[in-house]
């Protein structure tokens, strides 16, 4: 039997045994409903869109998102087009009906951490609150490319956190039994079944043997700039308005309340204010009239040149600090932790990706003969409890969403989702309720690091 | 055909013939090969698949800049995917294997993608296979991962070894062409300690294959004596092979020195990275000559200009028999010449230029070279490999001309300087109008800690493209450097280089101006992942504007090369298609590494057993003797527990409980945490660390004491013992030695910085024994020496003497319950005294006993662990510990964080013990169940089990947890979940199981 029709009967076979468990669900566009009249006219993306403009050489391809001016006035801005921000858009118009919106954005969309993260999806977390909102932004990736009609190549091919101290497994056994509770699909898995589904790793280790692993099978991985395009593709549609090069340099407020903003490209009006920066959050939050309890710092990956496919899944190693997955073209795609200081610059120091490359060199023995191919860094928001901030603020009509540190790129349906909801109304749904921004002076901490994983 | 021609090739050594294997295929070669030279002279152009399209694809360039020559070299543990052969020095027995085709090189079923590529333009997959939804993982997405990636995946270990080292120097020369030999030969004699690297194997760079004069002499003559010159300095280090990888801050610098690559198996280690800190760095690093976007410029056959040079006159390799050279600047007629010189036909130079003019051009006319001036290529004919080239007006839409037959083709686009190094931590760049590229812009260099420019450049690097001016140019660099270090350059006469006049090149981006879609969509740009012409302008056209949308987009630059041949072009294009100027559009961001890096040798030698450091006890040897299954505490490794022949961990864990309880137990306790903390304000620095008082402690004494966070958060705890007035010994968690005692210097070197308080982490200076049970002080008396005995050493105290003739310090604490002795010795005795031990104590049933069963004893006797019992989130009041919270202080760190109202609330889930009904273990992570579900449709929940064990000592399942309001509701039954489903059923008790009065430690 040739290897194509080997793979071919394998995969038909996967897809049966996942059709028969019942997990498929709508498979047409919800989000179509929601693109209405006014807006980017958008042609619907398909195999057959692109035979027919294959015949006249492609030309026939309109924008993906309009590129328009300012107006005076929007009903809500939304300040970062990055993937949360987006999010926000998206869903203030879906959810919310609310499509007079201004998405502004310093450089190119979807430029920051949404472009340069390693693309992990899962919800695998210890607390309720952190369970609730990665579990919605991950069950939304499940059909986001059919409701964006934007192939974001959402792919649950499985994520696995080693277990390699019995600290480490009782800490994994305790999230399994917390996900048990929160309706989030996880299971502890023996050593064995480790090996079975990633054959290359190393679960003999002399220093720290695999005792086990957290396993949550609808994990995966997405492509995380198709993510922002898509996000944005839809908003343009809706009637929004993406206005990149366009920076903020100023928040305007009249009674305690936001009414507008400052930009490179003017000042433009607004009724409600979304601050969706990430790194930058302080900054902005600074030109609002508040303070955040927020760091930023470096936060490394790189990648490998491409291999053929030789891993399958997505594996953390949380006890050696490193984790890697294979991409669709084939670079294994390894991340580490965060530099020890704080800065803007998107580099990182040459230790850190030392560090990692030995412990992953050991997890994985057949990667020492890989070479690295780019290594790059992005500044990711850090709270003091290491969970994100979704928020009213001290100046009225202005929220924010920040602080998603090293594990923004997973959330970001449903950060979108939870943000909207309390953009649209002015108070936090169940989703964002426990996020606010008081939460470190009462102490009230949503704190993951207690967790085994604290890597993302 | 390619071939080997008979004479020259100043790099090869014909008296030393290599044999080597391509794709099975037994081949020869000479010493001084690269592969990718001695692959053309075995006439094998065809060497590998595009990623794409599995496009055929031959080799295009001489150096690392290759995209399409990449191959599986070697196999088993020494296999190594993606192998530029353009730098692979050929040794013999090498072997190769093409890549990314199946069932072979010649004939790939792949390439059907190929066939229907006009429906696989740049992101047709974010446009399709979105429905069925289940498809895209289960059908397509396998379906492009297997026809996606390079290289094999290597099946074995890493059969080589690598190293890592470090190099200061004042000037690090980056680049030894002529250069970056001049620039290092200046500041040599200026005194600086010079590091000057060249990732090649020999020196000189393109100066000597391009036929330059300096100082009346060939290039080559000049190089050797600068060589030479250099090799007499001592401050000079000059080191071939090695690649610099990256730049980073404060002059940091990563380098590949390529040790053994060329001599594998010969015992040294295959790489060697240098980790540099350089006073400046100055970077000589070339340029890379630009395709030129034509249709059909990816078949086989079609090359770089200056690439087929390199390959006529340093190996003496023929690409092919009949080159047609096109060009739009005069370097391409160098390759014309030197063709021609070879003995090679030529049969035509295609010159964009309307109007070429200049002594090389003259020198090609003196030649009877045909000149096609104002020509372009149309399209190249050929498979898998050149045939011909139809040519037609550079400003026309592409009407055949003529037709030439060949089976070679050398392009050059121009050349771009290097600027990696440069950019990579932060150097701006300029556009070279008259060179048509990117160079850098000397007011924004990258900055060094001092706001000085760190680095510096010189030669083509710069833009200075000729070697006349390269000299002057890395002259004056080097001057510059050397001064910005404080020295001063000493007088010397600079090299001159014979100037050659040579007319302006002229900026073609696409070939020809006016081509139709239909040829743009045939005109590569990334030859690896097959980005086209079309590609981009269809980017573009869909509002990926940004140049960091258009390369994501795509994925032009993204391949293995980086971009090295494909950037410029695809930017000038996608200025173009948005009417822009190529500045206006900018560059993506240049990464490190400059050239890929071996994952093993940025690793070192740090791998196996050793990949972490190895902390070691004085007993660890004993242990491993004595067959210790060990477990990992931080860098540590503990007995977990010692089994015997036969026994399980379980069964060797509760033999080991009952044996202490009952008899004598000795614990390996060295790695607990010990930090001396000294001076006149120590006392009120304790204080402030701990959440007790630590300064009223009397000399002699033990007290435990609690560390939090600023939180609030219990992070450590441990015993205090008072050693003298101004000396107290800190006991930390064996995980949390480290970590507390750079918390200690964090209060004292940024907050408490005046106050007089020394400390020392002094764990690893002593061995530590616990001796517990009720034979413990028999066992020290017979040991013989000081008085143990309960009057001398009372519950809570400690004493130095001597037993069994070691000097010890012995403490009588317990966490066992036991009565209990913790002795430490000096490190050194440590072994011996463990041994002591064991000898004395084999009659009163002395046994080791590892870290489960120290954990099943405290959680027998309620007592809490650091990790179990606290996870960051946990404050001591919900542990019961207020006793250990001094009211009376002004202060300690975490009071104001405990303030807060949600740790100050008496709602908190708090320690309590519990009983299963059944007398079952109740599962570790366990939550308790409460009735409902919260706002977003998950379980509530009111408390979670922290240690659960089978007490040996009690029969049954024992177990601490923290429960909403536990201490109010003793005795009330709570259920636990389990992941199965169904829950465990178990009663709130006291968590102290054993001994509630503590009668058997204070004997």
């Amino acid at each position: 039997m040739s290897h194509f029709s080997r793979l071919w009967r394998w995969q038909v076979g996967n897809f049966r045994r996942e059709a028969a468990e019942g997990r498929e669900v709508g498979t047409d566009a919800p989000g179509r409903d929601a693109l209405r009249d006014g807006g980017h006219a958008m042609k619907r993306y398909s195999v057959f869109a692109i035979a027919r403009e294959a015949l006249r050489h492609h030309a026939g391809w309109e924008r993906a998102w309009a590129s328009p001016q300012p107006k005076a006035s929007y009903d809500a801005i939304i300040v970062g087009a990055g993937g949360h921000g987006l999010a926000t858009a998206y869903y203030l118009g879906k959810n919310y009906g609310i499509t007079n919106v201004a998405i502004l954005e310093k450089g190119w969309l979807g430029g920051g951490n949404t472009g340069r993260n390693t693309t992990i999806i899962r919800s695998n977390y210890l607390q309720d609150s952190s369970a609730a909102i990665y579990e919605k932004a991950r069950s939304l990736y499940e059909t986001l490319s059919q409701d964006l009609n934007y192939n974001v190549m959402f792919s649950p091919r499985g994520v696995m956190m080693l277990a390699q101290t019995h600290h480490e497994v009782r800490g994994y056994l305790r999230t399994a039994h917390a996900n048990k509770l929160q309706g989030v699909e996880t299971e502890f898995i023996t050593p064995q079944r480790v090996k079975e589904l990633c054959p290359i790793l190393n679960i003999d280790g002399p220093r720290y043997p695999v005792l086990g692993a957290l396993w949550q099978a609808r994990g995966g991985t997405g492509r995380h700039d198709a993510v922002a395009w898509g996000y944005a593709r839809a908003c343009s549609a809706m009637g929004m308005d993406i206005i990149q090069q366009c920076e903020v340099t100023g928040v305007r407020s009249e009674g305690g309340k936001v009414v507008g903003v400052d930009t490179t490209k003017g000042y433009i009006g607004t009724k409600k204010l979304g601050i969706v920066v990430a790194g930058h959050s302080g900054q902005l939050a600074e030109m609002a009239g508040f303070r955040l309890p927020i760091e930023a710092v470096a936060l490394q990956a790189l990648v490998s040149e491409p291999i053929k496919p030789c891993m399958d899944i997505v594996v953390m190693a949380n006890t050696v600090h490193g984790y890697m997955s294979q991409s669709d073209k084939g670079e294994m795609v390894i991340g580490g932790g965060t530099d020890g200081f704080n800065n803007y610059t998107q580099r990182g120091s040459f230790h850190h990706i030392e560090e990692t490359l030995r412990a992953l060199i050991e997890t994985f023995p057949i990667i020492s003969r890989l070479k690295m191919l780019r290594q790059w860094g992005g500044i990711v928001d850090m709270t003091g409890d290491r969970s994100p901030i979704i928020s009213k603020t001290p100046l009225g009509n202005c929220f924010i969403n920040c602080g998603w540190g090293t594990g923004g790129f997973k959330a970001i349906p449903g950060s979108g989702w939870a943000m909207a909801e309390l953009m649209a109304k002015g108070e936090p749904g169940p989703l964002a309720a426990e996020f606010d921004m008081w939460r470190f002076k009462e102490g009230r901490f949503i704190d993951e690091s207690v967790a085994a994983g604290v890597a993302h | 055909m390619s071939t080997r021609l008979s004479k020259g090739g100043r790099l090869i050594d014909r008296s030393a013939a290599l044999e080597f294997s391509f794709n099975g295929k037994r081949l020869k070669g000479y010493r001084g090969d690269t592969l990718a030279a001695a692959l053309l002279a075995n006439d094998q152009m065809l060497v590998g698949r595009s990623f794409k399209y599995h496009r055929p694809r031959g080799i295009v360039a001489a150096g690392p800049e290759e995209p399409n020559a990449l191959v599986n070299l070697g196999s088993g543990g020494r296999l190594e995917p993606n192998q530029r052969t353009t730098v692979t020095e050929l040794f013999d027995g090498l072997e190769a294997a093409s890549q990314n085709h199946w069932p072979s090189l010649e004939f790939d079923v792949g390439v059907v993608n190929n066939y229907v590529s006009r429906f696989l333009p740049a992101g047709f997959y974010y446009k399709t296979f979105i429905h069925p939804r289940p498809f895209w993982k289960h059908v397509f997405e396998p379906i492009i991962r297997q026809s996606a990636g390079l290289g094999s995946a290597p099946k074995d270990r890493d059969a080589d070894r690598y190293e890592q080292a470090y190099a200061f120097c004042d000037l690090l020369v980056v680049g030894g062409g002529i250069a970056g030999l001049q620039a290092a030969l200046v500041a040599g004699r200026a005194g600086a300690r010079v590091l000057l690297l060249e990732q090649a194997a020999h020196w000189g760079g393109r100066a000597p294959v391009d036929g330059d004069v300096i100082d009346g002499k060939p290039a080559g003559d000049w190089v050797d004596a600068a060589v030479a010159a250099l090799e007499g300095m001592e401050n000079v280090t000059l080191r071939a092979r090695c690649m610099a990888a990256g730049v980073y801050d404060h002059g940091y610098v990563l380098a590949d020195e390529k040790v053994a690559d060329h001599t594998p198996g010969d015992g040294r280690p295959k790489h060697r990275l240098w980790r540099i800190r350089a006073g400046k760095i100055l970077t000589a690093t070339g340029a890379i000559e630009r395709p030129l976007s034509f249709a059909g410029n990816d078949i086989p056959g079609v090359m770089l200009a200056a690439s087929v040079r390199d390959y006529v006159v340093n190996w003496a390799v023929s690409p092919g028999d009949r080159t047609v050279v096109v060009t739009n600047n005069d370097d391409g007629y160098r390759t014309a010449i030197a063709l021609r010189e070879a003995g090679l036909a030529v049969p035509a130079i295609v010159d964009a230029r309307a109007n070429p003019a200049g002594d090389l051009v003259a020198k090609a006319r003196s030649l009877g070279l045909r000149i096609e001036a104002g020509r372009g290529i149309a399209k190249v004919k050929g498979g898998k490999r050149v045939t011909s080239v139809a040519i037609c007006l550079q400003a026309g839409e592409g009407a055949v001309i003529d037709e030439i037959a060949c089976d070679a083709v050398a392009m050059s686009g121009g050349w771009s300087p290097v600027v990696h190094l440069w950019s990579h931590c932060g150097g701006k760049l300029t556009w070279d109008t008259a060179n048509a590229c990117f160079r850098p812009d000397p007011a924004r260099p990258p900055l060094n800690h001092d706001g000085g420019a760190m680095v510096h450049v010189a030669g083509a690097a710069n833009g200075a493209m000729k070697a006349a001016e390269a000299l002057l140019d890395a002259t004056a660099a080097a001057e510059a450097a050397v001064t910005a270090l404080g020295m001063k350059p000493k007088k010397a006469k600079a090299p001159v280089a014979e100037a050659v006049a040579e007319g302006p090149m002229e900026a073609v981006w696409i070939m020809p101006q006016g081509a139709s879609a239909e040829l743009k969509a045939k005109m590569w740009l990334d030859y690896q992942n097959d980005v086209k012409v079309s590609d981009v302008q269809l980017a573009a056209r869909e509002g990926y504007e940004s140049v960091e949308h258009t390369k994501r987009y795509t994925t032009l630059g993204m391949a293995t090369d980086q971009g090295k041949l494909s950037n410029i072009n695809g930017l000038a294009v996608l200025a173009q298609a948005l009417n822009e100027d190529i500045p206006q559009v900018g560059t993506t961001t240049f990464r490190p590494p400059y050239t890929p890096v071996t994952l093993g040798a940025l690793a070192g030698e740090a791998r196996g057993e050793i990949f972490q450091p190895l902390r070691r006890t004085p007993m660890h040897e004993w242990h491993e003797r004595n067959g210790a299954y060990f477990e990992p505490v931080g860098l540590w490794r503990r007995p977990y527990c010692f089994p015997r022949a036969g026994e399980t961990h379980e069964q060797a864990v509760h033999r080991e409980v009952t044996n202490t309880r009952e008899r004598l137990g000795l614990l390996d306790a060295s790695t607990l945490g010990k930090i001396i903390v000294k001076g006149p304000d120590a006392g009120k620095f304790l204080d402030m660390l701990y959440t007790g008082v630590m300064s009223t402690l009397p000399v002699g004494k033990c007290r435990y004491g609690l560390m939090c966070n600023e939180q609030g958060f219990l992070s450590d705890d441990g015993v205090v013992a008072r050693i003298d007035e101004e000396t107290w010994l800190c006991h930390t968690t064996s995980g949390g030695a480290d970590r507390i005692h750079g918390w200690m210097e964090d209060w004292l070197q940024c907050e408490w910085w005046d106050w007089q308080v020394y400390t020392a982490n002094v764990t690893e200076q002593y061995a530590q024994v616990a001796v517990v049970g009720p034979n413990a002080r028999k066992l020290l008396e017979k040991m013989g020496g000081m008085d143990v005995s309960k009057e001398a050493l009372p519950f809570m105290q400690w004493a130095d003497g001597r037993l069994g003739g070691f000097p010890v310090r012995v403490y009588r604490i317990s966490f066992s319950g036991e009565l209990s002795y913790e002795i430490a010795v000096p490190a050194s005795h440590g072994a011996a005294f463990w041994a002591a031990l064991h000898a004395a104590g084999a009659e009163l049933g002395a046994m080791p006993y590892g870290t489960e069963a120290l954990h099943v004893m405290r959680a027998e006797k309620g007592f809490i662990m650091i990790g179990d019992e606290t996870d960051g989130t946990v404050i001591p009041q919900d542990l019961g510990l207020d006793w250990a919270i001094s009211k009376k202080k002004e202060d300690f760190l975490g009071k104001r964080g405990q303030q807060r109202t949600f740790l100050a609330s008496a709602d908190r889930w708090k320690l309590v013990g519990f009983e299963t009904l059944d007398g079952s273990v109740i599962p570790d992570g366990s939550y308790i169940v409460a009735p409902g579900v919260n706002a977003n449709g998950q379980g509530k929940t009111q408390g979670r089990v922290t240690s659960t064990y089978y007490s040996p000592t009690l029969k049954r399942g024992i177990a601490m947890g923290l429960l909403h309001r536990g201490p109010e509701r003793m005795g009330e039954v709570v259920e636990f979940n389990t992941v199965k489903g169904g829950t465990v059923k178990a009663r709130v008790v006291n968590q102290v199981f054993f001994d509630k009065d503590g009668e058997k430690q204070n004997v």
